[in-house]
């Protein structure tokens, strides 16, 4: 086997140093019965074999390389630059551990506070966390946050929020004995949440833009809250839009969650992903997740350590923030590199071209008769309101070698009058040539 | 043959580079000293090439951003030199033995990453028609049937994105199950071991449960006694880790099954320690309700640095009912994605996260288990257990184990060899990191003095367990010798020496802040 240095001498010299005469009396501990049963699965088999059997099932699948691609809502297909990973993939980075050894750790350590500097300047917060599993887990965790910091236990959830992001964020809340009030889809960007927001809440939880692709002014959301003593909740599924609107933090939100995929990372069939979570520093004692601080060494150079782990569940156990362990490092270290060479400059110009080429798709597609673009303003990301359900346009159009978007269907299954919406997302991935063969295959599946 | 300008081969003249001082710059050979990027980028400069923007009027609705981001752009140049400068100061699996035990740093292979990087799992959107993704989910299918195969249990949770978040879906299961018996409020106590991770207790009060600790015995395994008395119609489950925190396997595991369920709880393992036991044991003969999987232990994905992980939760015929959405389920040659309740999953308790799960590593690990096979995954339990205690063996010498006879895949030991040394665990493992290796485990679990747990795992050879063997019983003896000074001051060879964390977390500096103007 060639991942298994032993060899059989190796074996019975060891077995003697040990004072054993065969390896099951190691296992003594183990009910007789239960030792050594029969699997129903087969021996081992070489590279050669492995990579035709797990290559023959990749080849089933439509890649987004392979045709006009607007699939988003929550993942998005930007371009990776060739160094993030090569980069990811050096040993050091790679095989390391969560870096509780911090002088045998300072590469891990140091690009976590690049990446913690690189999400609060995005966000428009003071500092953020080393991140999270993804950006539907830091929404749930950062309402349990405002549960600490507010002593309030009832969440309003916008009707923009993902519908995936509200069912993980409500399963955690309730689990805790939080009411958590749920606004049906918004499909219009205009629900009055000012107007659910009392003195019982802990927070309110926004997507800008919304699930729908519309853009609003967070903060009178923000002053709403703030009046009656609960924490505004900014969520983003599209890190890339921070290049081009106007920050959470500008308008006033206390807790910044979202995902941060779109930089550095493959779509990878949703995970693994990388959840960013920023907040205002007076919070910092109470977030989940690891942290990363500076500090100075026995000689006095700088250098770095997870801190405030007091918070933690390995030092506090039950009465830590959150039972979250790890973050999602090698995720993180991709997002870091890539902004690292895209810089402010390169981010606005990312942001621009994935802008500019959702604004072609929405002109030509809802040019088509019987398409109504929903949106008056959007990102890279609009929905579409087709003459029939959407679910069967999306699976005609994959005949076609077209990924045309989401279907209302399958983000709002029981939800009918929803069905005919068509979510579509582009990027500066997206050529204009697969906007004009969207709109051929769509004229003809309609 | 390298030669120097005269033609001849270089030689080494003695000096004492302690009296020559630091270097000029404080690089030390190979060990350079890195800045960070926003010490050495351009703010007004960008690593990657566009086009041009059209320069369309924005449809933003009057939200454009307005101020500046303040973030550099390095070139590629830059990027690389500076990433790759960081990246050696870490310690890594593919440099030396990481022995930190309860943390299975075995060696990944190469073929795993190679697959997961194939365009048609990598370049593939979770909400893709399931028309155009058959492959993905006959990936996730197969390797469902090999995690309950392996664990002999009838169903498996693919979501959770890490081995805490598979915790917490056990947990929510066990939580679904008792509010469908009507016992949701009468069940409010969780029963965890005082040797048990962190998560456990974290994760059963992130599920509205109260947790008690029930005591070890002197053989470091839970007292049955005990825990038969703390039994009652108020609990709810039991957490428990098989092989347990100390590296021993939980004799009375079958018992402690049968007295919960007799109870009326349910049975929580946390699989984090399956290394030891893959391919020897079903843990679902053991009468186990719930267990996480952590394919970044036991099915060798990148620990990354700390993630990402993957903790796929199998689960018992009397919680499966309960399972997160979404699931795969094969009809016949075609694959269907349970997404929604009306599908079938009526009872389901909900949704962990955005989407299917960590697929990336799904793919890492079916091509590590395919690569091993039933064969290769027993033989690799046997190898890890039989070098744990090849390691316990040896440093028996000079060490103290923390439980008399054998261990399971990692041996643990207390700190009573160096009483009386003026050393302490902290001042050994960090001596630990001037010769070359990655501590163990520190001062965990919680029931021995000072511990220290070591985990090989079966990477290791022979050989390399012989030299880590040597280089601690030798620092043993140092200690023992009075030379408490030399561990006091370790490390002295790292890229850094002792870091303040008393400082750090007293005044936390989280960012880099541009400097005062």
């Amino acid at each position: 086997m060639r991942y298994l240095p032993l060899n059989p001498s190796d074996r019975a010299e060891m077995q003697n140093v040990i004072g054993i005469d065969s390896i099951d009396d190691l296992f003594a501990d183990v009910p007789k019965e239960a030792l050594n049963p029969v699997f129903d699965l087969p021996n081992h088999q070489s590279e050669m074999a492995v990579e035709r059997a797990l290559g023959e099932m990749a080849q089933k699948n439509v890649s987004g390389g392979q045709g006009p691609f607007f699939v988003g809502a929550g993942a998005y297909r930007h371009h990776v630059p060739a160094v993030v990973d090569h980069i990811i993939q050096r040993s050091e980075f790679l095989t390391s551990y969560t870096p509780y050894q911090p002088e045998i750790a300072q590469g891990t350590l140091q690009y976590l506070f690049e990446f913690q500097t690189q999400v609060a300047a995005l966000t428009g917060m003071d500092v953020a966390n080393a991140s999270m599993y993804d950006g539907s887990t830091a929404c749930a965790e950062a309402a349990l946050m405002a549960r600490r910091v507010t002593r309030k236990n009832r969440v309003v959830i916008s009707g923009g929020l993902h519908p995936h992001y509200a069912s993980v964020t409500r399963c955690n809340s309730e689990l805790i004995g939080d009411e958590v009030v749920l606004t049906p889809a918004n499909i219009k960007g205009d629900e009055d949440l000012i107007a659910m927001i009392d003195d019982q809440t802990s927070c309110v939880i926004v997507q800008n833009p919304d699930v729908f692709g519309h853009i609003r002014d967070l903060t009178p959301i923000a002053e709403a809250a703030h009046e009656k003593g609960a924490l505004l909740i900014a969520v983003f599924t599209e890190a890339v839009c921070l290049g081009a609107l106007q920050s959470p933090g500008a308008m006033g939100a206390d807790i910044v969650v979202g995902e941060g995929q779109s930089i550095g990372n493959s779509l990878n069939f949703g995970g693994p992903y990388v959840g960013l979570f920023a907040t205002r520093q007076k919070f910092i004692r109470h977030m989940p997740g690891r942290l990363c601080g500076q500090t100075k060494d026995a000689e006095g150079k700088r250098g770095f350590v997870l801190t405030l782990s007091t918070r933690e569940q390995h030092i506090r156990r039950d009465k830590a923030t959150s039972n979250i362990c790890t973050n999602s490092g090698l995720c993180a270290l991709a997002f870091t590199i890539h902004m690292s060479l895209l810089g402010e400059k390169g981010l606005r110009t990312m942001a621009a071209l994935s802008h500019e080429a959702a604004c072609d798709a929405a002109d030509a597609l809802s040019a088509l008769p019987g398409v109504e673009l929903l949106n008056d303003n959007f990102f890279n990301e609009f929905t579409l309101r087709l003459p029939n359900n959407a679910e069967q346009v999306v699976e005609d159009l994959a005949g076609k070698g077209v990924l045309g978007g989401v279907p209302g269907g399958r983000l709002w299954p029981e939800q009918d009058d929803l069905h005919n919406l068509l979510l579509v997302a582009a990027t500066e991935m997206t050529r204009t040539e697969h906007i004009r063969k969207f709109v051929t295959a769509l004229r003809e599946v309609l | 043959m390298s030669m120097n300008p005269q033609g001849r081969p270089t030689a080494p003249i003695e000096t004492d580079p302690v009296k020559n001082g630091p270097t000029h710059t404080g690089n030390k050979a190979l060990q350079i000293e890195e800045k960070l990027i926003f010490e050495i980028g351009d703010f007004h400069g960008t690593g990657v090439d566009f086009a041009q923007p059209k320069g369309l009027s924005p449809r933003l609705g009057g939200l454009a951003r307005k101020d500046a981001i303040g973030l550099p752009g390095l070139s590629e140049p830059q990027a690389m030199r500076h990433y790759v400068r960081l990246s050696q100061k870490n310690y890594a699996i593919d440099m030396g033995p990481f022995p930190l035990g309860s943390c299975t740093m075995k060696h990944n292979p190469r073929l795993n990453e190679k697959m997961a990087r194939l365009a048609g799992f990598a370049d593939i959107h979770p909400l893709q028609p399931v028309s155009t993704v058959q492959g993905a989910l006959e990936l996730i299918d197969i390797l469902a049937m090999w995690l309950k195969e392996i664990t002999g249990m009838p169903a498996v949770a693919m979501s959770p994105k890490a081995g805490a978040h598979g915790e917490l879906c056990g947990m929510m299961a066990i939580k679904a199950a008792l509010k469908a018996r009507g016992e949701a409020d009468a069940r409010r106590r969780v029963l965890a071991p005082e040797s048990s991770h962190g998560t456990n207790p974290a994760t059963a009060a992130q599920c509205g449960f109260t947790v008690d600790d029930i005591p070890a015995d002197k053989t470091g395994r839970v007292d049955i006694k005990a825990f038969k008395a703390m039994l009652g119609p108020d609990v709810a489950a039991i957490m428990v880790t098989n092989p347990n925190t100390g590296g021993l396997f939980e004799r009375d595991i079958k018992e402690m099954a049968d007295l919960v369920h007799e109870a009326g709880g349910y049975f929580y393992c946390d699989g984090a320690n399956l290394n030891a036991i893959m391919g020897k044991v079903k843990p679902g003969d053991l009468g186990i309700d719930a267990m996480h999987i952590n394919l970044h232990k036991t099915f060798s994905t990148p620990h990354g640095g700390g993630g990402p992980g993957a903790g796929p939760t199998v689960l018992s015929e009397a919680l499966a009912a309960y399972a997160p959405v979404p699931y795969v389920v094969a009809r016949g040659k075609e694959f269907e994605l349970v997404e929604k309740r009306s599908q079938g999953a009526e009872t389901s308790f909900g949704r962990m996260t955005a989407f299917h799960g960590q697929m990336g590593m799904f793919v890492r690990a079916l091509s590590f288990m395919m690569s091993h096979g039933i064969d290769g995954l027993k033989q690799a339990a046997e190898d890890a257990v039989l070098n744990a205690n090849y390691v316990l063996a040896r440093l028996q010498a000079e060490m103290s184990p923390a439980f008399p006879g054998f261990c399971m895949h990692e041996a643990l030991f207390d700190d009573a060899f160096l009483k009386g040394t003026g050393v302490e665990t902290i001042d050994f493992a960090k001596a630990m990191i001037d010769e070359g290796y990655h501590p163990m485990t520190m001062y965990f679990p919680l029931i021995v003095h000072g511990a220290m747990l070591i985990e090989p795992t079966e990477s290791e050879s022979k050989e390399e367990l012989d030299q880590f063997c040597d280089a601690l019983l030798a620092l043993a003896r140092e200690a023992k010798a009075g030379k408490a000074d030399k561990f006091k001051a370790a490390p002295v060879l790292a890229p850094r020496r002792r870091l303040d964390e008393t400082a750090a977390a007293r005044k936390p500096v989280l960012r880099w802040m541009p400097p005062a103007q």
